[in-house]
């Protein structure tokens, strides 16, 4: 099989997908595909959208010959040779975002540091030791999916999502770590908690992060109480 | 002009067309869930297409009128009364300062789409002035509450100073094909399932829960089983598509739906399908037939020229009403 491969998905959206893993490689080839994409200015597009390993085109089939035609296969044809340019390693800002891990801020970070057979400290360690690189947003606004969390880490989603996260969440999920943006349902394990404003639709830009971006989390020790679980 | 809220309905909301291209920052579109229907109530009282109107839900609000106004309502009968007297939806309305209008509940089907001339006038966020529920976006950031006051802009000066009397045909806009399946177009993970549950898939109808809203019409039925458990990395989704969660009850993503997801994907519903998902009433059964892409585009096509062509049409008689 070779890759990536083009896919519709409905009558107004192209989907590129590359080798489906997780993988920094990978994801700056999404991006660079949207960055050629966005500079070709091709008539009609509605959205680009990059993920892990897979990038998505909406678009007004009029005006890739209409519905009578077939507007995946013209903007296929025009999408291809944008593949054989150079993939630079994304670029980004470093960023440092304190967290105040366990707690009430982090009411699954005993429960998960258990199942791994870790001390909670070894845990938060092992979480602030790499520096994550943003692969793209998605989810919700502004939420920041990471690549690079720790293999010993990676834990299966809850079975059962929780209606309500708490902003500024620093979670869990599968083999991904990222951030809750704002209030939303989630179904990721909590390990700690920001106050840094990811997103806000009245700043421009309004988020905080864009993929590339470099972050590493600074454990800090909150107001008393917060932190108990960790320091008991 | 304003228009205040004396009650807010089950779930009423200010909607216009949608936020586009802010999906790369996990910004969905959000909008009214069933666009055409906005755009001939706007078309009715000479707006653009796009300006911002009410989507109501099910059992909708009250409203005071706190200056002269025309209205027009397109999408599922409600029993509506302007200061008491029933009005006809998919037409075009005068309502006069002080007058209070008042939805009951949907006789058949979900919504309906308020258009006001000159439209809700909120500000604009990230392009827009619709409310994303989910997201906790938008001017209003939140379903109505009794004591709001919206603003609405001037209307076009296009406008005839006496109501029309005539109205649309609902059809081919609303409740033609309730009976009918949705036509579902293949996605990536429907040749994944086990033979038995693409045979019920396509056979059996589903019940739509009670949890649905504007993010997804969840589904009763099933559960359809894949042959291997999928593993799958997270990717954009549209509108439309069919999820297969590990319980196996298909999910259906309606506007506000987050903007990229892990679930395996089992098919896409048809564009021309998606008016139909916007009226699906909790506890309704619903079928499923797979068509061809071909078949698919043919359908949107058919549907884009019925809808110019009759927004073209409103437009004239309006200017020669």
């Amino acid at each position: 099989m070779s890759w990536p491969q083009f896919d519709s998905l409905g009558e107004c959206s192209l989907i590129v997908r590359w080798e489906q893993r997780i993988d920094q490689a990978l994801n700056a080839r999404v991006h660079a595909l949207a960055t050629a994409i966005a500079a070709a200015a091709l008539p009609g597009i509605e959205e680009i959208v990059p993920g892990y390993a897979s990038l998505l085109l909406s678009f007004d089939p009029a005006s890739w010959g209409g519905l009578r035609a077939d507007p995946h296969e013209a903007l296929r044809a025009r999408i291809e040779p944008l593949l054989q340019q150079a993939y630079p390693a994304l670029s980004g800002e470093m960023l440092e975002i304190e967290v105040r891990y366990g707690g009430a801020d982090g009411p699954d970070l005993v429960t998960l540091a258990n199942t791994h057979g870790l001390d909670p400290h070894e845990f938060v360690a092992r979480h602030c030791a790499p520096t994550y690189q943003v692969a793209m947003l998605g989810f919700a606004p502004g939420f920041p999916y990471l690549l690079g969390l720790d293999a010993s880490l990676h834990s299966p989603r809850r079975s059962t999502p929780r209606v309500r996260v708490p902003a500024g969440s620093v979670a869990i999920g599968g083999s991904q770590t990222g951030i809750y943006p704002s209030e939303l349902p989630g179904g990721w394990h909590l390990i700690g908690r920001t106050q840094i404003r990811l997103f806000d639709a009245a700043r421009n830009p309004p988020c905080l992060l864009k993929p590339g971006d470099r972050v590493r989390f600074v454990p800090i020790s909150g107001p008393a109480g917060a932190g108990s679980e960790l320091d008991a | 002009m304003t228009v205040s809220v004396l009650a807010a309905g089950l779930c009423s909301s200010v909607q216009d067309l949608g936020r586009v291209g802010y999906g790369a920052i996990g910004v969905g579109r959000a909008g009214a869930l069933d666009p055409d229907a906005l755009s001939l109530a706007n078309s009715l009282v000479g707006n653009p297409p796009g300006a911002a109107g009410l989507e109501i839900t099910l059992a909708g609000p009250r409203l005071k009128f706190e200056t002269d106004v025309a209205f027009a309502l397109c999408g599922a009968p409600f029993d509506t009364r302007l200061d008491g007297r029933s009005l006809e939806a998919w037409r075009s309305h005068r309502a006069l300062a002080g007058s209070v209008l008042e939805f009951s509940h949907a006789r058949t089907g979900t919504r309906a789409w308020l258009a006001m001339a000159g439209g809700i006038d909120l500000p604009c966020v990230l392009g827009s002035r619709s409310t994303d529920l989910n997201a906790r976006l938008g001017p209003l950031p939140r379903t109505l509450n009794a004591g709001d006051r919206l603003p609405v802009g001037a209307p076009s000066d296009r406008l005839p100073r006496d109501a029309p009397r005539w109205s649309l045909d609902p059809r081919p806009w609303f409740g033609t094909a309730d009976a009918s399946p949705l036509r579902l177009l293949p996605g990536r993970d429907l040749s994944r399932l086990e033979q038995q549950s693409l045979e019920v898939l396509c056979r059996q109808p589903f019940r739509i829960s009670a949890t649905s809203d504007r993010v997804a019409l969840r589904l009763d039925g099933g559960p359809l089983r894949f042959r291997h458990s999928l593993e799958c990395v997270s990717e954009p989704l549209v509108e439309g598509v069919v999820q297969l969660p590990p319980d196996g009850r298909p999910i259906i993503l309606l506007g506000e739906h987050p903007v990229s997801g892990g679930y395996p994907c089992i098919g896409i519903i048809a564009a021309a399908d998606h008016a139909r998902l916007a009226q699906a009433r909790p506890g309704a059964a619903v079928r499923f037939t797979l068509i061809s892409a071909t078949e698919a585009r043919r359908l949107l096509e058919e549907r884009r020229r019925a809808r110019s062509e009759l927004m073209a049409h409103v437009r004239r008689r309006l200017e020669h009403t």
